[in-house]
């Protein structure tokens, strides 16, 4: 293969693909390594950002009841108003924006981030915006009657929420946290702007290298497809396995071999 | 029928209690007690308070005055923390409310575990007695939405008997299922009844509350109208309100 791909050249008189396949067989382990810093950034973004949003969606419906104290009702208010303005403020500014003056702001206190970390850290913070809400509709949306049984077998709220409630919504806000991964895998592109070697800046250096952005994007575009379509199609199995097994096992009945039985879904009342 | 041994120590004691939602008074000074070893049924048409009154008992409403006695133990005054106090009463819902990610098994063994603090194999074995006197042993795998009505009820009550409570309270055990399903709890529950288990049960089943119980409690808009042995509620009610809801419910 290498002797093939190794004869390829381009000049002024190339065509559209000539050039493609140039910058491809020359680029291509930067390509790679650009899209691989582009995944990495938005995994551990998404998972930080997906945990922070836990942890912000459990204390914002931490419930207060009448006999609370002033001082655990107060104390929660102004955390929830914190909370509540860093949702708005992170998800009312543009991630580009945002990337600047954390970078940039760092800096100005005389630290100097790595960039890589940087954008990690920008894209969890958007992200946990983000997933907070979509945490806090998920606790919201589980059947008031869980948490009663719950309550009612002595489980404080923190069991509650932990053994219950929690693998509950976990499962339910899983499509939504894709959803998240994917849009970061795109966004990731604005972290250039803070000269994070992922795709998009790598792409940059190279068109700007040979003065062809449309040839060199082309790739591109196809690269960051290829990632999000592989990953959808990923968590899409992910969500059918977590769906569990429709089907169980009775022990010890009456006949003399266990029966398999088989119950479809909306077999509900 | 042979009725239970019912001793004088009562488990809850309920002292004029009152509970409002908003303006709305739901509960009007309701004075009440169950003793130990006693099965009451709480009868009553839809909204007269019968729900509220089982969810004061265990804390899942705040009473809005009034005061309710564990074992002579005021337990609105928070000495008890509110979860403790729970763990030792049972509570059987109209919807099962079984724990919808976790299998037969672990819905009865999560609370002994995380709330008793038992042992895997302690709790196991314990939810495995529950689930086999309620007829359910063989499911142990299955999942809540894998079960009809009348087998999550079950499963329910071994939840509730794992946690080996004090006293077992029943909102309308058998109202949402489907009929054929209903016997099939009533019979548990009436296992349960002769065991000697102290039981607290809101229910429509006049036939249950007649034959099952020590004491029928008839509630209407928010207070109770009349208690007394099942015998003189059914064959000799005193008040006109008793015998207007009896003559409603036997017409059926
Ligand atoms: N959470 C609530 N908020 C406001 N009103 C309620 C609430 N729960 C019950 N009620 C009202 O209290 C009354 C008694 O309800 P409930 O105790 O459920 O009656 P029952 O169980 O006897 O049918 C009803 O009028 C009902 O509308
Ligand atoms: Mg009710």
């Amino acid at each position: 293969m290498t002797g093939i791909v190794l004869a390829i050249t381009a000049d002024a008189d190339s065509g559209f693909w000539q050039w493609v396949a140039y910058l491809w067989v020359t680029y291509w382990p930067m390509f790679l390594r650009g899209a691989g810093i582009t995944l990495l950034i938005a995994i551990t973004g998404t998972l930080i950002g997906s945990v922070i949003g836990l942890i912000i969606g459990v204390i914002r419906t931490i419930p207060v009841g009448a006999n609370d104290s002033a001082l655990k009702r107060g104390l929660l208010r102004v955390i929830n108003v914190i909370l509540s303005a860093y949702i708005e403020v992170f998800r009312g500014t543009p991630m580009m924006v945002q990337a600047m003056i954390i970078f940039y702001g760092a800096a100005f206190a005389g630290v100097f981030l790595n960039r890589i970390l940087a954008g990690v850290l920008i894209v969890s913070i958007n992200t946990g915006a983000y997933m907070a809400e979509i945490v806090r509709g998920g606790i919201i949306s589980i059947d008031k009657g869980q948490f009663e049984a719950a309550h009612s077998i002595g489980m404080t709220h923190y069991k509650t929420m932990k053994k219950i409630i929690l693998p509950q919504v976990i499962r339910n806000i899983l499509p939504a946290t894709g959803n998240e991964f994917v849009i970061n895998i795109k966004d990731t592109s604005v972290l250039s702007v803070i000269s994070v070697s992922e795709l998009f800046f790598s792409t940059r250096s190279i068109a700007g290298a040979h003065f062809k952005f449309f040839e060199a994007f082309t790739i591109t575009c196809v690269v960051y497809f290829i990632l999000t379509f592989t990953v959808t199609r990923i968590l899409k199995l992910i969500e059918k396995k977590l769906e569990g097994s429709d089907t169980y096992t009775i022990h010890g009945s009456h006949t003399l071999v266990e029966t398999e039985f088989k119950v479809t879904e909306g077999h509900r009342e | 029928m042979t009725k239970n041994t019912v001793t004088q120590e009562n488990v809850i004691e309920v002292c004029h209690l009152r509970k409002n939602f908003g303006k709305n008074e739901v509960l009007k000074d309701i004075n009440f007690h169950v003793k130990k070893g006693e099965v009451v049924c709480i009868i009553g048409a839809s909204g007269s308070g019968k729900s509220t009154l089982l969810r004061c008992i265990n804390l899942l409403e705040t009473a809005t005055d009034g005061e309710i006695f564990y074992h002579g133990e005021n337990i609105l005054k928070k000495k008890m923390s509110g979860a403790a106090y729970r763990a030792k009463l049972g509570m059987v819902f109209q919807q099962f409310n079984l724990f919808n990610n976790l299998s037969v098994l672990d819905n009865c063994m999560v609370g002994q575990t995380s709330v008793l603090g038992r042992k895997k194999e302690d709790a196991e074995s314990i939810a495995l007695s529950y689930l086999e006197l309620v007829g359910m042993k063989g499911y142990i795998d299955a999942l809540p939405r894998q079960l009809s009505g009348g087998q999550k009820q079950r499963v329910a009550i071994a939840r509730a008997l794992s946690m080996e409570p004090e006293a077992l309270l029943f909102d309308e055990p058998t109202s949402a299922l489907d009929p054929e399903m209903v016997g099939e709890v009533l019979k548990v529950m009436k296992t349960l009844a002769r065991s000697g288990l102290t039981m607290l049960v809101v229910t429509h089943e006049m036939a249950f509350a007649r034959d099952v119980s020590d004491r029928v409690v008839f509630m209407d808009q928010g207070v109770i109208v009349e208690e007394d042995k099942p015998e003189n509620i059914f064959f000799n009610p005193k008040e006109k309100r008793t015998q207007e809801f009896l003559r409603r419910m036997l017409d059926e």
